[in-house]
């Protein structure tokens, strides 16, 4: 949206930050359509098992390696399981893991930005420099590496992508609280005997959130990919639980008999992704116009 | 600019410094003693204390942190646990897959970006700029894993066009060496391209929203002078940024590309050393990614300097 048309509305009736920001989303196709499918997919999280006409681990060796049909829409895999039950129950993990290790990022690395800008100095030296280190490898392999340590498995994965999306949460944070806190309005807190935490937490955090919820949308995104590859690779969800990841793993060797069996998992990681991504621009355009696209860090996702 | 440089190389250093810490770690966080981890059902008293010598676990932790730190400048990084090969030897025996990989994905993302980005931005609103940004919003999304998977079963396995996998090193036929060389290289490539369509797409698009612009328009030069002449020259810092990001991931993010088509670059070794509980190795691996992912920004930011010279004083 152009200035100018910013300005004329203005000019109209004062609006609320939160109405206007809707309006704004709800204008770009692109975003709605994220936001329906992202609905659509918590839904599924949520009743995966119910919906899902087979359970994921029924086996029906007769019917192996079929394409899609009426009784199987996604055809089956190489037991005869139905893949198109296999790919709505995994939406619940790939969810999941998303939003616990986004969790994770958010809980660590925005108390970090919000001490580093707030107190500055010595304080924001020896933080933004931890976060450099970690910035200075490359996302996969970091996860790759913490794994290593923690050993592979669901929960180790979330903790292994949520400690690589930290130090991105805690660069945003502080760039925006060193802007925030010249602010004449928290000069004036700070002159009527405001501590330290009530300004941070009453005054600084609320007007820092927009490039945080920003980030929060994309880098689900980049989690998802994350996981996804890191099952792939077999360091996260463990079989006999499906994930997008692991059913590609485990049918590579059967493709060439079914496609199918590869196409619809990727597809179901693709949309997911594509989702986060739509929403996160549309809330970028709405909420923080002028923050430039973090894309670079799916540089660091994949 | 020697002031920057030097400031930008300590940073460097300090940061590389970090990143030794961290990666020091990563074997002595493993719970138990990594040396027996490493061995597991082939463990052997012998190799058991010739290992834990060679890598000094009896010894106070800062004093191995150091005389890691000393070998890694020296160009020592320790043994395999798992075929007592030296570290440095297999790093440096992967690397010439890894950066032939990395080149050859850029070389087809700034084939496909640089055109894609600049119509886009020129011709924006257009259908075809519609076109360009829906299908790089697909190469953003789309998992590097699958796309590869899907390029070989329609490329190798169904049209036999190319070979599924492994490397063919140049020196035994450049044409063996392509072959093996496109599907690995397309597959990042154009995931990698799609990024850096989106950032040459707005940086030409705020360019030709300057004023000089105008000016130009108004002086009666053709749109595609404009472009040639003072939109690019105008938009390379963003653009130089991001193909830097991108040439730092291809280096050492591309491991699971690297492991669906057997190709042997250090991505791979990196991977193979987890599973096989091969701590040395994954330290050296990852240490010399981390290092060359610093020095490609190092590089950048250096170039950052030279095209934009308000970047030295800041």
């Amino acid at each position: 949206m152009s200035d100018a048309v910013q300005l004329d509305r203005l000019a109209e009736k004062p609006v609320s930050r939160t109405r206007e920001t809707l309006q704004t989303l709800v204008a770009n196709r692109l975003a709605v359509a994220g936001l329906v499918v992202l609905t659509l997919l918590v839904v599924i999280g949520i009743f995966g098992e119910a919906i899902a006409p087979y359970g994921i681990n029924d086996i029906d060796i007769a019917n192996r390696l079929q394409g899609p049909s009426g009784s199987h829409w996604f055809g089956t895999d190489d037991l005869g399981r139905d893949t198109l039950s296999r790919v709505l129950i995994a939406a619940r993990v790939s969810l999941q893991v998303g939003f616990i290790a986004v969790g994770f990022a958010i809980a660590v690395g925005v108390p970090i930005g919000l001490v580093a800008g707030y107190y500055r100095g010595a304080v924001d030296s020896v933080l933004m420099r931890m976060m450099d280190v970690l910035f200075s490898f490359p996302a996969i392999l970091l996860a790759i590496a913490i794994l290593a340590v923690l050993g592979p498995g669901i929960g180790n994965a979330m903790i292994a992508i949520g400690i690589v999306y930290t130090p991105i949460f805690a660069r945003i944070t502080r760039g925006s609280v060193l802007v925030v806190s010249e602010e004449v309005y928290i000069r004036a807190a700070r002159s009527l005997g405001a501590t330290d935490g009530r300004i941070i937490f009453r005054h600084i955090l609320p007007n820092v959130l927009a490039p945080i919820i920003v980030q929060t949308t994309l880098s689900l995104a980049f989690a998802i990919l994350s996981e996804a590859a890191l099952s792939f690779l077999g360091l996260g969800v463990q079989p006999p639980n499906p994930a997008w990841g692991r059913m590609l793993a485990d049918g590579q060797d059967f493709f060439q008999q079914n496609p199918w069996m590869g196409i619809f998992p990727g597809l179901a990681i693709l949309v997911t992704v594509m989702a986060f991504n739509f929403v996160g621009d549309g809330l970028r355009d709405a909420l923080d116009p002028k923050q430039k696209s973090v894309i670079e860090s799916r540089g660091q996702s994949a | 600019m020697s002031g920057f440089l030097l400031r930008r190389i300590l940073q460097m250093v300090l940061a590389l410094l970090g990143v030794s810490i961290v990666v020091f770690a990563l074997m002595h966080l493993v719970p138990g003693d990594p040396v027996r981890v490493a061995l597991g059902t082939r463990f052997d008293q012998e190799l058991y204390d010739a290992l834990r010598e060679r890598v000094g676990l009896d010894k106070p932790l800062i004093e191995q942190y150091f005389s890691w730190l000393g070998g890694a400048l020296t160009g020592d990084l320790g043994v395999s646990f798992r075929n007592g090969q030296p570290v440095t030897t297999l790093i440096m025996e992967r690397l010439p897959a890894t950066i032939t990989l990395a080149f050859a994905a850029l070389a087809i993302a700034l084939i496909v970006a640089l055109p894609a980005g600049i119509i886009s931005a020129v011709r924006s609103g257009s259908p075809l700029d519609y076109g360009v940004s829906a299908a790089s919003q697909v190469g953003i999304s789309m998992p590097d894993f699958w796309a590869g998977v899907m390029y070989i079963l329609l490329f190798a396995l169904t049209l036999s066009w190319l070979p599924s996998s492994g490397f063919t090193p140049f020196g035994d036929g450049v044409v063996e060496w392509a072959r093996h060389l496109i599907l690995p290289a397309l597959t990042i490539g154009l995931i990698s391209g799609s990024i850096i369509t989106r950032f040459v797409r707005s940086a030409v698009l705020e360019a030709l929203n300057q004023d000089y612009v105008l000016t130009a328009r108004a002086k009666g030069l053709s749109e595609w002078q404009i472009v040639r002449r003072h939109v690019l020259p105008n938009s390379w810092i963003p653009i130089v940024t991001v193909v830097g990001l991108q040439l730092g991931f291809l280096l050492g993010g591309v491991v699971v590309v690297e492991v669906i088509f057997a190709w042997p670059g250090l991505g791979r070794l990196a991977l193979v050393a987890v599973k096989d509980r091969d701590f040395t190795v994954l330290q050296g691996a990852v240490l010399y990614i981390a290092f060359m992912f610093l020095a490609i920004n190092l590089v950048v930011d250096i170039i950052y300097a030279r095209l934009d010279p308000r970047v030295r004083v800041s």
